[in-house]
């Protein structure tokens, strides 16, 4: 087990090295540091001056341990457009994403477990045949259609919902949150409902497909032949059992929303990180984009790295199959 | 007994006869690839031609709304194009970006799987190794990227010139590790069998054998996994259309007729952003069906969730 962690762990820090080298490739190639620094309004003599001063004549690979170094302190370069620390940037972004993921998986759990379970217990009701036939299409709808649609109806032809920003937000130690005023949540509705349906069809599937299989298992036979109260055997006895994958596959596809988080914070104006990251690249703003994907990227890489560490002491296979 | 003899007395033949989504799926797709095939020819507007462009036509509504255009059956767009020449000109490049996403990645995707499958040992691990790193990253995340830096790298007016073939290969590379993965995985499978030691021991070279001999035997997975791909690649580049990461306006995909249309909502336009939006779900939705028929059919043992 100890090495199988070490394996992982030798193996999240290869990666992090790895995107490390493309975003540094990246601002090596595109990047103009001595702009992000002085701006347009400098001589050329000047700028001469400066980047030797920076050590941007240095060779790549001298330049690229810099980088790595400077990393780890947590110094990703400036932002061009903000005059601040990219990280500090990104950091000050987080939270607006963060609420919109944690809103967005309450939603998906609210939802989906109930679903799928009502749909596997009364395969053949009206009501799941619904739910299935709804979630199969709605695997067929792109996110940004979900969210214009969203938007038409309840902002623009009901009035009922904002559309656009976070509303009003309270500063709680230094986190900037939409979660305790009502305009606040107000906002959160639409960018997050929008989000979650992503996922939700999925969710829902996953959830009635384990519970059915569950609810053919022999302990589940037994329990109905002790002749137990219904809701007992599917609340208890099924649905505990129905958890485990559910949630392991909950972990590793939350990743996946902060990707899509993107797409519905340009829509709605929510001014997270994929919103700065899509102003970063309108700005030409080199920095914060490299900052940016090594941020996502090390996310990824501790969720991926926690996930498969939590497996392997679930389930012995996955840590005795890397080995040779 | 010819080809299409053999064709209409086999499994899948009779199957997708069983099938009345499946049949409705493909007669829907047939209909959208024919139009947008022959998108020049069928449509009523030729809005590539800006000559033929009016702005004070821009905004009319469909026909069957007040101020409707018998011109314009479905309204006209915000720069006073016709909709409905819009989007089947759109359905046109999104199709030719999907299908050149899914055969570039497909082709790299069978190469490498090939190669690690066959030949085994440190090139396996290599490259499995990087297509791990890139499958724990989504691939939307990875598009996004890629294309953003390219972008920037390009210059705007560069990247609007060569968008069509960027985005297929942006797209075909952050998709290429499930090919990989799937082709590897049916190597490994096939090549201890006997047909392939038999190959072997009369001679046959290696590249032959990993040609001719393995590579028909992958086919299936391959041809499952195109069916959804294609729906995925369309859908990738839609959102990278609509986050103006994708094809320029002059050159509208679906998505960016949507991104161009959703500034506009708000004053009450929805057509520019539901047609183009509708043609899209239609269009994915039946790619889909059609793809799970198929897995349904080509590998029977598969649990049907």
């Amino acid at each position: 087990m100890f090495a199988f962690i070490i394996r992982r762990i030798i193996q999240a820090v290869f990666v992090m090295l790895v995107i490390s080298l493309v975003g540094f490739s990246i601002q090596h190639s595109i990047g103009d540091p001595v702009r992000d620094l002085v701006g347009e309004r400098v001589t050329p003599a000047e700028r001469a001056v400066i980047r030797d001063r920076l050590g941007l004549n240095d060779p790549f690979y001298v330049q690229y341990f810099r980088f790595v170094k400077n990393a780890c302190k947590g110094d990703l370069g400036l932002s061009f457009f903000y005059k601040k620390p990219a990280l500090e940037v990104i950091v000050s972004k987080a939270p607006a994403t963060l609420e919109l993921v944690i809103a967005t998986a309450l939603i998906l759990i609210v939802v989906s477990i109930p679903a799928g379970i009502y749909a596997a217990i009364y395969p053949k009701s009206w009501l799941s045949r619904i739910v299935m036939a709804v979630s199969t299409v709605g695997v067929a709808i792109p996110v940004f259609l979900t969210a214009i649609a969203l938007i038409y109806f309840f902002s623009v032809e009901l009035n009922w919902l904002p559309s656009y920003g976070r509303g009003e937000t309270v500063n709680i130690w230094g986190w900037e949150s939409g979660f305790f005023t009502w305009d606040g949540l107000k906002h959160l509705i639409l960018p997050s409902v929008s989000l979650s349906t992503i996922m939700l069809p999925l969710f829902i599937r996953l959830v009635r497909a384990e519970m059915m299989e569950i609810l053919e298992t022999e302990y589940i036979k037994f329990a109905w032949a002790k002749g137990l109260r219904r809701e007992r055997v599917w609340f208890v006895h099924a649905f505990k059992n129905t958890l485990l994958p559910v949630i392991t596959i909950f972990g590793v596809e939350l990743g996946i929303l902060v990707a899509f988080t993107i797409l519905t914070e340009s829509v709605f104006n929510w001014h997270g990180m994929g919103f700065m990251f899509i102003e970063a690249v309108e700005r030409s703003d080199t920095s914060l984009l490299v900052a940016y994907l090594v941020v996502v990227g090390a996310i990824f890489v501790v969720i991926n790295t926690v996930v498969d560490i939590v497996y392997g002491f679930v389930n012995p296979t996955v840590r005795i199959a890397g080995r040779k | 007994m010819n080809t299409w003899q053999r064709f209409k007395n086999s499994y899948l033949f009779y199957n997708f006869k069983q099938d009345p989504i499946a049949i409705g799926s493909f007669c829907v797709l047939l209909v959208l690839v024919v139009i947008s095939i022959l998108a020049p020819v069928v449509v009523p507007h030729d809005t590539y031609d800006t000559a033929t462009i009016d702005i004070m036509d821009a905004e009319t509504p469909p026909v069957w709304m007040e101020d409707g255009n018998e011109n314009f059956m479905l309204g006209t767009d915000i720069q006073g194009r016709d909709l409905l020449s819009t989007m089947i000109f759109g359905l046109r490049v999104s199709l030719i970006i999907g299908v050149g996403a899914v055969l570039f990645q497909a082709f790299l995707g069978i190469l490498v799987g090939l190669l690690a499958g066959y030949f085994g040992g440190k090139l396996d691990a290599f490259l499995m190794r990087i297509a791990d790193i890139q499958f724990s990253i989504p691939y939307l995340i990875v598009a996004i990227f890629t294309s953003a830096i390219f972008k920037l790298a390009f210059g705007v007016g560069r990247w609007e010139e060569l968008a069509l073939p960027l985005l297929i290969i942006i797209i075909g590379m952050s998709e290429w590790p499930k090919y990989a993965r799937t082709v590897r995985a049916s190597v490994l499978g096939e090549k201890n069998k006997e047909y392939v030691e038999a190959a072997r021991v009369i001679g046959i070279s290696g590249w032959r054998i990993i040609l001719r001999h393995i590579l028909p035997n992958t086919l299936t997975p391959v041809l499952v996994l195109s069916t959804i791909q294609v729906a995925n690649a369309v859908m990738s580049e839609a959102a990278l259309s609509f986050l103006g990461l994708g094809m320029p306006i002059t050159k509208p995909s679906l998505g960016s007729l949507i991104r161009s249309g959703f500034e506009y909502i708000f004053s009450g336009s929805w057509w520019i952003t539901f047609f183009p939006g509708v043609l899209l779900v239609i269009f994915i939705l039946v790619v889909l069906l059609l793809g799970d028929w198929l897995r349904d059919v080509l590998n029977p043992k598969l649990y049907k969730g």
